[in-house]
């Protein structure tokens, strides 16, 4: 217990700066390399670091299984909403141009969304995941 | 009234995909088995809606995002997929009742609503193959499909059910993999994924490199025979059907390989036929043999069957073998023969599973020895397996009859007298295989298993009855059946270069 | 010399071809479910391969319109490519699913192995 001092000092200090970078990554989408997938497996990853330095009960104390089970539709639901919103105001499923006046920065806006889908759904996949393969044999 | 119309080709595939995201939500089974028949409701009225508007104003294009193609996703709906889109929709709408207590009895109770999550998404991945005009659009429907099915499959309560899913992950990703290697090739001499847009740059493109052209061809065409378990790729076939729970064998049986023979067409009659001489290709010369192998080699395995799941699995190989050999025949009465028996064995291997469906309810096994004198406790079942099976040999007066009818003409047309002597000879076998189980089932004491067995509540007797009344009935009316079928066969043909 | 000048002209699509059948080569060869699929990752990566490579024009930019440039290199195949890696992680990770279940209900991946248990059964 006492030796893994470091690696619990560690983890507690690189957990913010993880779940920043991630934001940065997904908000950077739009300029560069970046997006709702690897911001999501990023986010995802700090909370792995967080179970597997201090267990799964732990982790799954901070995001309950349920949540996860909640959050991977929920996100599907936000990228699929956001289409059908442009349904529902007579244009064709997924044209973002309804968003704003300005048909270009509706676009812009459409994909931060569907980003933002993107980004709760693969990190909840991921956690799901590593909740459902670390459950077993237990 | 006109801005909805205007939406319904995003609206097949948007309906029963939100309502899978919403049934994910969903904690008991029976709330989202109410779901998701309400929801499947819904997708045969959009899918006639589209076929009558196809029917009297010619195809339909729907930029997905508003983008125009070839640059954009098309949904592009003709008489083809109209009559494919209301085949799934109007096939899983009359079997959702049946669900619920099918389901409640094989899969447990918190995994039920993610069952029809995955039935839901399945059903939009069929239909979303079904109606895009875009060859990368229907891999990534193709994989959605796929994978749901593959959840559906280990869904099922023997473990071997377990390996069957296994198995047909590997081969389907297999299959699923040579299709996108083939677009690519495509891809790298045409420079579109649109097919109207390939057809048109198909043939210039193989003027200049006819090898790629024809390499994705071979693996479009190996691909797609993975999915639609076109003999010998049918290894994953018998297992996941006979350990699947039993509404999804019924739902897949009756849906998955048709869609795939849907993209098959697709490819071979609007992109290649189109571009190339498709006669010249060698499409035929392989389906032939292939086909006829399938007609006899997978009878007969059928009638060496002890489990009356795993029997019909190989009949529904053998019964793909017709489809096939219909499509081999390119003309006009054999192509009619192939598509209207996509439509009349949907309804009749619907009607089979579903009958056998309410035999596991009842009686907890398909094995053929424990099932003596099943049709004196379940007597309307039985019955409902009997004319399906009736229909399935192509017995004059049922569907089956009128698909081998045209068959045999096709047949002769094409001054292949030897291959119409086939059809009528395979359909023997069938005899066999269908014979068997009514004599076990009729003719053989009332045995342990099914002594207290009774017919199923009326939710599971109705859908079995309605298919089983359906597949005998367009063996009378054809109108809707061989009447399209033959404009769809003339369209195709007429396509052809 | 044609030979070699061919076979480096086009060594993109001979690394895709050689990745492509070591790929289904130990999806058949091996009995070993995880390693089958680790075949069948290798088969998927080298039809990323075989997209990605062809969209690089050598000397193109990016897609991004400018007075200073005029070769650009084809976005499409990386957005298809995006796609399918999302399709392929998905089906490995439902591979690993169910193969982790197969473990807990045959004792054992070995492909033979549960086959021989079903022979007896």
């Amino acid at each position: 217990m006492r030796l893994d001092v470091v690696l619990r000092v560690g983890v507690k200090l690189i957990i913010p700066f993880m779940l920043l970078f991630g934001l940065y990554v997904q908000l950077h989408g739009d300029y560069g390399p970046g997006g709702g997938f690897q911001a999501g497996v990023i986010v995802a990853g700090a909370l792995i670091v967080y179970a597997l330095i201090f267990g799964l009960d732990e982790a799954q104390r901070v995001v309950p299984r349920r949540l996860v089970e909640f959050l991977v539709p929920l996100g599907v639901l936000i990228y699929a909403g956001t289409g059908a919103f442009a349904l529902l105001n007579g244009h064709n499923f997924l044209d973002y141009s309804v968003l704003a006046a300005h048909a270009p920065a509706g676009r812009e806006r459409g994909i931060l969304l569907v980003e933002a889908g993107v980004l709760v759904t693969v990190s909840s996949t991921m956690i799901a995941l590593f909740y459902a393969f670390s459950e077993r044999g237990r | 009234m006109s801005a909805i119309t205007a939406q319904l080709p995003g609206l097949q595939v948007v309906v029963p995909l939100l309502g899978a995201i919403i049934a994910a939500f969903m904690r008991r089974g029976t709330l989202a088995w109410a779901w998701a028949t309400l929801i499947t409701a819904f997708t045969p009225i959009i899918a006639f809606a589209l076929l009558f508007q196809v029917w009297s104003n010619g195809p339909i294009s729907y930029h997905m995002g508003g983008w125009p193609p070839p640059i954009g996703i098309e949904y592009r709906v003709d008489l083809l997929n109209a009559f494919v889109l209301v085949l799934v929709s109007l096939v899983s709408t009359i079997m959702m009742p049946y669900a619920r207590r099918s389901v409640a009895h094989e899969i447990d109770g918190d995994k039920q609503a993610w069952f029809y999550a995955m039935y839901l998404l399945c059903l939009a991945g069929l239909l979303g193959i079904a109606i895009t005009g875009d060859a990368f659009n229907a891999f990534v429907f193709l994989e959605i499909s796929s994978l749901s099915t593959y959840v559906m499959i280990a869904m099922g309560r023997d473990r071997r059910a377990l390996v069957a899913s296994y198995q047909y992950l590997i081969l389907g990703t297999i299959g699923a993999t040579f299709y996108v290697i083939g677009v690519g090739l495509l891809y790298l001499v045409t420079g579109s994924l649109n097919f109207a847009d390939i057809a048109a740059r198909l043939g210039e493109a193989s003027a200049a490199f006819p090898r790629p052209v024809l390499a994705g061809l071979a693996f479009l065409f190996v691909g797609i025979s993975l999915k639609l378990a076109l003999f010998p790729l049918h290894l994953w076939l018998p297992n996941a059907y006979a350990y699947a729970p039993s509404f999804a064998t019924a739902f897949l049986a009756a849906t998955a390989t048709k869609v795939a023979v849907y993209l098959f067409l697709r490819i071979a009659f609007s992109i290649y036929g189109v571009a190339l001489d498709l006669k010249a290709l060698p499409v035929s010369t392989v389906l032939y043999p292939l086909s006829i192998a399938a007609m006899f080699i997978a009878s007969i395995l059928a009638v060496y069957e002890q489990n009356l799941k795993r029997m019909l699995a190989y009949s529904s190989v053998a019964q793909i073998g017709y489809i096939t050999l219909g499509i081999a025949l390119m003309n006009q009465a054999g192509l009619t023969g192939g598509i209207v028996h996509l439509f009349n064995h949907a309804l009749i291997k619907g009607a089979l599973f579903l009958a056998l469906g309410a035999v596991m309810y009842r009686a907890g096994t398909v094995k053929l020895d424990d099932l003596g004198g099943i049709g004196r406790t379940m007597p309307l079942t039985f019955a409902a397996f009997v004319l399906a099976g009736m229909s399935l040999m192509g017995v004059p007066g049922t569907a089956g009859f009128i698909s081998k009818y045209y068959l045999i003409v096709g047949a002769l047309d094409a001054g292949k007298w030897p291959v119409a002597f086939l059809i009528v000879a395979s359909s023997l076998i069938a005899l066999l295989y269908i014979g068997r189980a009514v004599e076990v089932a009729y003719f053989r004491p009332v045995s342990k298993a099914v002594a207290h067995a009774k017919d199923p509540p009326l939710m599971m007797l109705v859908p079995m009855l309605a298919l089983t009344f359906a597949s005998v009935y367009f063996g009378i009316d054809t109108e809707l059946s061989a009447g399209v079928a033959s404009r769809i066969a003339e369209l195709l043909i007429g396509g052809l270069k | 010399m044609g030979a070699v000048q061919n076979f480096f002209d086009h060594y993109n699509y001979i690394a895709t071809i050689v990745l492509m059948v070591a790929g289904l080569y130990i999806v058949i060869a091996r009995g070993n479910m995880i390693k089958k699929l680790i075949g069948l990752m290798l088969f998927q990566t080298s039809v990323y391969l075989l997209y990605i490579a062809p969209g690089k024009i050598i000397g193109g930019t990016p897609p991004v319109l400018d007075p200073n440039f005029t070769v650009y290199s084809n976005p499409l195949p990386h957005v298809l490519i995006l796609t399918a890696i999302v399709v392929g992680v998905a089906t490995i990770a439902l591979g690993l699913a169910i193969v982790s279940r197969i473990h807990e209900a045959y004792g054992t991946i070995e492909e033979d192995e549960i086959f021989a248990r079903e022979e007896q059964e």
